[in-house]
């Protein structure tokens, strides 16, 4: 048994390239993706069309210019212009100002500011019609600066866990969670396919190792590889990104291992499906690369999504682990908090690996 | 029957990875329409040479010609006048008999009439006919060989290189797969073949062996055993292996 | 010419004899289409929602009611105290929470001023900032019904100067998700099986040794790769077809602008896409390390092709890395032609790029394979 694990060790060691890649990526990735992705809206390109090109036009785009929100990427003529200019895909939206906005505002009516989004991206759209049109209502309390309003209710606001609202504190959690995910479950499954096509596994099989050794065997060097990676990560996360740490450290990294033992399983499971590598691969590749990805909470909100696809997220095993990693590292509660979310993963893996065992055995027999 | 027309000629060959010399300057030739047998020990340096010879591993130093192409410049001229079957299976698995014939015909540029004259003929003579549309990964390995030689032979080449081409085949196998060699070379393809089945070098009309990277002794069998006093194969290549540590205690 | 046609013929018959692999191939991608589609949404929906009411006036009641009805909460909790609303965000129960203090009608009505606290988890803080917009809203119209009724009570000081702000969303008015996301799934999809069949391909040969045989025939460099590259381009285009009827049987959405625009975009695409794969293949000698480096750069390529977050919010940097990035092109050409009914000269820009990447890419997987052993 000993000898086995050795072997494996041996195998993943000597292959240098596939060292690098192993563990390369996962810090490449987490430093782009840690830097690079976020799902703030800023730096939107905008247009205007400015039919009054007075006083109150040029103050309102120059304090939507002071928010950081908005690019300006040029003036329009005429309404003509803005399809074609959509077209082209930069601009995002248009602000077109009515005539004679300071006229009609000292004159006691209502001056027109109209806000087209350019809305096949409706989040950005969104996002961007609400800033614009608080921007306008900021300037129009600018210039109403004498007028109060009775019966007041001041909500105030707590931004919780993350009061800067960093897009970083979403996305470190979910990318590390996707990178243990795929490296694991790819790894042991393509590593025991591999020793089934090249006929390996029969000669293993047939020692008098019990298959469930075997699998041990093929299995716990990735155990201690994918720990490396979570350490490396958690640190780059904790570094370089500045996440709190405001749970317990033992809790974090006992519920990593639990999590990557998950996945570990989810590969035995797919190996036993699986009877080449090209298949092994494709199952895990193109079945759980975007399913994890979006069913899990990591880049999309779960209770936004239509009840089925609720449902359904809950057998995402990443789902759970980002709650975890939020729980513990953001929100600072400790364990016991946790305890539905660590269960269902124990059952999981319980699951696979109990299913997995069957399979084999019934090879055997 | 005497061969005179040389058809390989190989001068000074030598192949290095790093430190190690795998083919250490070795000088033969390869008559036309002989089976010349290419022995010696496992990581003598046997499929090292072969493959330069099939042009896809360039030498260090040395030259060569197959079927009086260069090695450095005209591989591509080489590999049209060779068959080449490896130690490893390597044909499709996947695809069926048929198939496969048409795939290796069709890149060797057979024209379709062609490949279907030559796989009637192949499979008529292999007996395959109620195999021909399954897929080779249900024949067993010795049909396995056996086709696969037989498609190297397809677009006729005028030298075939065999790789230890009966490695794990049972003795009646091996006896039927040389029995093909025959006739291919009685056809007038010259035939090289590694092998390390000493009763296989019987067989060939001349055999070389390969010992550490050089060649140690070049001739026919009969002369061979005469020159080393043995009555087998087995024998001269256990002298020759013997005198080379001989050499390497001294 | 004839070379190639064989290594077709070939290749088409690997994929079509693997049964066990189809569905992976055809199935696969279909069904996560389907249902993928309706999981990428930033809408911000079933908002769960704690109130700790400690006031317990007709006002207060009043304001829970309005959050009540609202399409965007979901009540998951009501109590008296902070601390145990705080404690049913840390189990991930809630992620607002309305508190509304004792003597919050009192105050109102005494002081014309009174407080609430909204308490947000913003880990997600785009959703945050939504969530707050519309618990702000929902309290701006409490706060609008309550002078509306008690009128005669105020009176306005000076007059208002009023800017009116109206919005229109062009091309989506509906503001539909799936119309945007979509397009752009199914480029995934497409590029996926792309690249991870090219890139598994020539590698998958020589681990088996097949390559070897391949390698001593008079084949040309350029008839392998393009043999090699053809099948799955086919594939994949027939694919991409398949994966539009989808979206106009299923989703209703159509290609606004020209079909033909679409798979002359993909055409090129699929060449850069499949010429990464075949680079990938050459350059390494397992499926193993093939597999992991296409997953390295498939990752990287969906997280940072603008599909699921803007490229116009990364830094400068990242937005450079993007322009190496062909599904970014890909997707942007996808929603410009499918929704805005871009024209070809729209999309020349992305088109000429992906040209010249198209070559290098294909060039590089044709300089990089050596007939040898």
């Amino acid at each position: 048994m000993k000898g086995f694990i050795i072997k494996e060790f041996f195998h993943i060691f000597r292959d240098r390239r596939s060292l690098i890649i192993l563990f390369g990526m996962p810090i490449v990735q987490i430093l782009l993706f840690g830097f690079a992705i976020t799902n703030e809206i800023r730096n939107v390109n905008i247009a205007v069309l400015d039919k009054a090109r007075d006083e109150a036009s040029e103050r309102i785009i120059e304090k939507m210019l002071a928010s950081g929100y908005f690019v300006m990427n040029g003036y329009l003529e005429t309404e003509d212009e803005i399809e074609p200019i959509f077209r082209k895909g930069k601009i995002k939206a248009v602000v077109v100002f009515g005539p004679d906005l300071d006229r009609n505002l000292t004159a006691g009516g209502i001056a027109p500011v109209q806000i087209i989004a350019d809305a096949t991206d409706p989040n950005t759209a969104n996002t961007i019609a609400a800033y614009a049109a608080s921007i306008v209502r900021d300037y129009q309390a600018d210039i109403n600066p004498n007028v109060t309003l009775p019966l007041e209710t001041i909500p105030e606001v707590r931004m919780l866990y993350n009061p800067e609202l960093k897009g970083v504190f979403m996305f470190i959690p979910g990318t590390m969670t996707v990178i243990l995910m795929l490296v694991s479950a790819m790894m042991t499954s393509i590593s025991i396919a591999r020793e089934k096509e090249m006929g390996t596994m029969e000669v293993l099989l047939v020692s008098p190792l019990k298959p469930v050794q075997v699998v041990a065997g093929k299995v716990l060097p990735y155990i201690l590889l994918s720990s490396i990676n979570a350490t490396v990560i958690l640190l780059l996360g904790y570094f370089v990104f500045r996440m709190p740490m405001q749970g317990s450290l033992l809790a974090l990294m006992g519920t990593t291992l639990l999590f990557i033992i998950t996945t570990l399983s989810l590969g035995i499971f797919i190996s036993t499906v699986a009877q080449t590598q090209q298949m092994a691969m494709m199952m895990s590749l193109i079945g759980l690369m975007l399913p994890t990805i979006m069913l899990s909470g990591f880049v999309f909100p779960i209770d936004s999504m239509p009840w089925p696809l609720r449902v359904l997220s809950n057998i995402i095993p990443a789902k759970w682990f980002i709650l975890i990693l939020k729980g513990l590292m953001l929100k600072g509660v400790s364990i016991t908090y946790l305890w539905k979310e660590v269960l269902i993963l124990i059952m999981m893996t319980l699951a696979l690996i109990g299913i997995s065992v069957k399979k084999y055995a019934i090879r055997l027999a | 029957m005497t061969y005179s027309d040389p058809i390989i000629s190989v001068d000074k060959l030598t192949k290095k990875f790093g430190s190690f010399t795998a083919v250490n300057a070795i000088s033969f030739q390869v008559m036309k329409g002989e089976i010349f047998g290419f022995l010696g020990a496992n990581g003598a340096g046997k499929t090292t040479a072969m493959k330069i010879l099939i042009g896809i591993s360039r030498p260090t130093s040395g030259t060569a010609t197959v079927a009086g192409y260069d090695i450095y410049k005209q591989t591509e001229q080489i590999k049209k006048s060779i068959g080449y079957m490896s130690q490893r299976f390597s044909l499709y698995n996947d695809l069926t008999i048929k198939e496969n014939i048409e795939f290796f015909g069709g890149i060797y540029g057979l024209t379709s009439r062609q490949i279907r004259e030559k796989s009637d003929a192949l499979v008529e003579k292999l007996g395959l006919q109620d195999k021909f549309n399954r897929p080779i990964s249900d024949l067993p390995l010795g049909w396995k060989q056996k086709l696969a030689f037989s498609v190297a032979l397809l677009h006729d080449p005028k030298i075939i290189f065999l790789d230890e081409p009966t490695g794990g085949v049972d003795p009646v196998t091996r006896r039927m797969f040389w029995n093909m060699i025959y006739e291919a070379a009685y056809r007038g393809v010259t035939i090289f073949v590694t092998t390390h089945y000493m009763d296989e070098a019987e067989y060939c009309n001349r055999v070389s062996m390969m010992v550490d990277g050089k060649i140690e002794a070049l001739d026919s069998p009969a002369r061979l055993k005469e020159k080393f006093g043995v009555n087998s194969m087995n024998d001269v290549f256990v002298r020759l292996a013997r005198n080379q540590d001989k050499a390497k205690v001294q | 010419m004839k070379t190639i046609f064989h290594l077709l013929k070939k290749e088409f018959r690997q994929i079509f004899r693997n049964r066990a692999m189809l569905p992976i191939l055809f199935v696969m991608p279909a069904v996560q289409l389907l249902v993928l589609s309706f999981a990428a949404t930033f809408e911000v929906k079933n908002i769960s929602l704690h109130i700790v009411d400690n006031d317990q006036s007709s006002l207060s009641r009043d304001l829970t009611q309005k959050f009540l009805v609202s399409d965007h909460f979901k009540l998951t909790g009501i109590s008296f105290s902070s601390d145990e609303a705080l404690d049913d965000m840390q189990r991930h129960n809630t992620d607002v929470i309305l508190h509304i203090p004792e003597h919050f009608e009192r105050d109102l009505v005494r002081n014309q001023k009174a407080k609430l606290m909204l308490s947000i988890n913003a880990i997600d803080g785009a959703a945050a900032a939504v969530e707050n917009a519309y618990a702000t809203t929902i309290i701006h119209d409490f706060n609008e019904n309550i002078r509306i009724r008690m009128a005669d009570q105020i009176s306005l000081t000076g007059q208002p100067k009023v800017l009116s702000v109206t919005q229109s969303f062009w091309f989506n008015p509906e503001l539909d998700y799936k119309t945007f996301m979509v397009p752009g799934i199914l480029v995934l999809l497409v590029t996926m099986i792309a690249i991870f069949l090219a890139g598994m391909n020539i590698v998958r040969e020589k681990e088996i040794g097949t390559l070897e045989q391949i390698n001593v025939t008079p084949i040309k460099k350029h008839q392998f790769i393009i043999g090699k590259l053809l099948p799955f381009w086919i594939l994949a285009l027939v694919e991409l077809g398949v994966g539009l009827i989808m979206c106009r049987v299923i989703f209703g959405i159509g290609v606004a602008g020209s079909i033909w625009v679409v798979f002359l975009f993909a055409a090129v695409y699929l060449l850069v896409v499949l010429g990464i794969g075949l680079f990938i293949s050459n350059f390494t000698h397992t499926q193993q390390q093939a597999m992991f480096l296409s997953w390295f750069f498939m990752v990287i390529f969906i997280l940072m092709s603008g599909l699921f977050t803007p490229i116009d919010s990364m830094p400068h940097w990242a937005q450079v890395i993007t322009e190496f990035n062909p599904v970014r092109y890909f997707v942007e050409v996808m929603r410009m032609v499918m929704l805005k009914g871009a024209q070809l000269p729209d999309i020349l820009p992305q088109l000429s790029k992906l040209l010249v990447y198209a070559l290098v890419m294909n060039g590089l997987a044709v300089a990089g394979y050596r007939k040898v052993a």
